[in-house]
């Protein structure tokens, strides 16, 4: 009896563990399937403010906001207190989500077509699209930067726009921002804030 | 010659002159100047560049077509002569072929017939980037009034040709062939400019919209966008290390 039952456990153990394993979701089916959501949020007939919300929505649930906030601030992450860090990720996420939110509304309805994956090692795959050209843009080439140490929960810590990386952009405006103030992390956090509160 | 060594050793003074490291590994030695010129630029955007480009958006689609694919021949003229100095000469034979093609059938490269005929476009090239290509640092980072960002080292190219290095230039600008005018070269690099400008309205419209330092966002930008050219490479993985990512927390 207690053979069966430590089999019967064993057995549910062991149907966990590899339905579990079978959850990893492939970067690219991950990337095609945030796209189709994103164009679904944005084909939608509501207001602009209910699409950034959805959007945001979206964003929390795909993005590796904090990962990309630390890779913004560069060499200056080591050396801020945890306080300061502490206050950075609250900032760094609402300035991201609006930004976000704000760039991707104004496109309506984006083709983007997913077209190839490229596993660069067991924490990054660089996935491949192209957003479908229109008659006022030629087609753009899009690679997403996807963080896969979590198979199960994949994350996008990067889009290189034609060769042109976002968060490389985005850590050197921070890095001159923060040049320009004799070093001071503070007066970022200022122009983080007074973006977010226009 | 005497030209040539002044020019020569111009470059190699400019090259060598001490550079400051500002954001990141950016030398942006003149920082306050750039400044300055990005926004008399940003101002002739706003009144005269964009409204043309917008205007020029208006055109039906075979005009802009034709347009951008007569100034995308004419590019070829300053490409082959960098393929060659580069040694990509399978690139060279490939552009001239176009440029004969396009030029000819393709009446003055208004219809892209090379590419119906197999013959691929190719990406652009210039002495900047046969500079690059050579191993000449970029330098400093400059912003040049109407042109916009530059390096030293990409200034230095474009200076090259002007002395003789772009063939359009010299049959129009530096030598009378009694067949061009100076204005059509003028003309020619205004509808360049127009032409880009026209296909990224909102793309830079929603840059400037969501950058805190819209200054620093395109000096990122050109910079990145410099070394990709130069490596001939759409690969992230030459322009943005892993190891950059490293000890970063995640969500």
């Amino acid at each position: 009896m207690f053979n069966k039952i430590a089999n019967f456990l064993f057995l549910v153990i062991f149907c966990l563990s590899l339905s579990n394993s079978s959850q990893a979701i492939e970067p690219d089916i991950f990337v095609q399937s945030t796209v189709n959501r994103a164009s679904q949020t944005l084909s939608k007939n509501i207001s602009k403010k209910e699409k950034m919300l959805e959007l945001q929505k979206l964003a929390k649930d795909t993005v590796d906001i904090k990962g990309i906030g630390f890779y913004t601030l560069g060499k200056y992450r080591k050396e801020i207190s945890d306080d300061q860090k502490v206050k950075y990720s609250e900032l760094f996420e609402d300035y991201f989500l609006k930004s976000f939110s704000s760039r991707l509304s104004e496109y309506s309805n984006p083709k983007i077509n997913v077209i190839s994956k490229d596993k660069k090692n067991d924490k990054y795959t660089i996935v491949s699209s192209i957003l479908v050209a229109t008659k006022d843009r030629p087609e753009v080439k899009i690679d997403w930067r996807i963080y896969t140490k979590n198979p199960d929960n994949p994350l996008i810590r990067d889009l290189i726009i034609e060769g042109l990386s976002l968060a490389r952009t985005q850590k050197e405006e921070f890095a001159s921002i923060i040049k320009s103030n004799n070093g001071n992390i503070e007066a970022l956090f200022e122009s983080l804030k007074k973006f977010i509160n226009e | 010659m005497k030209k040539i060594l002044s020019f020569v050793v111009l470059s190699l003074l400019i090259f060598s002159y001490p550079q400051k490291s500002s954001a990141e590994g950016v030398k942006d030695c003149f920082e306050g100047l750039n400044r300055a010129t990005f926004a008399l630029n940003q101002g002739l955007d706003k009144v005269i560049v964009e409204p043309l480009a917008k205007g020029y958006r208006k055109l039906p689609i075979p005009i802009r077509t034709g347009t951008s694919n007569m100034l995308s021949n004419l590019s070829n003229l300053i490409t082959i002569p960098n393929n060659i100095l580069q040694g990509d000469f399978r690139s060279a034979g490939l552009n001239t072929a176009r440029l004969s093609v396009n030029t000819t059938i393709g009446i003055f490269g208004i219809f892209d017939v090379a590419q119906q005929m197999g013959l691929m476009k190719n990406s652009k090239e210039d002495y900047g980037q046969t500079l690059g290509k050579w191993g000449v640092g970029e330098g400093c980072y400059l912003v040049l009034p109407i042109l916009g960002p530059s390096t030293v080292r990409d200034s230095v190219g474009t200076i090259a040709s002007i002395l003789g290095g772009d063939p359009w230039y010299n049959v129009t600008v530096k030598n009378d062939t009694q067949y061009f005018k100076d204005s059509d070269y003028y003309i020619s690099k205004g509808s360049d400019g127009i032409n880009f400008r026209s296909k990224n309205i909102e793309a830079f419209d929603n840059l400037e919209k969501n950058s805190i330092d819209f200054y620093a966002s395109v000096r990122s930008l050109y910079l990145q966008d410099r070394k990709q050219k130069i490596l001939n490479s759409n690969k992230i993985i030459d322009t943005q290390d892993d190891s950059d990512w490293d000890d970063v927390q995640s969500n």
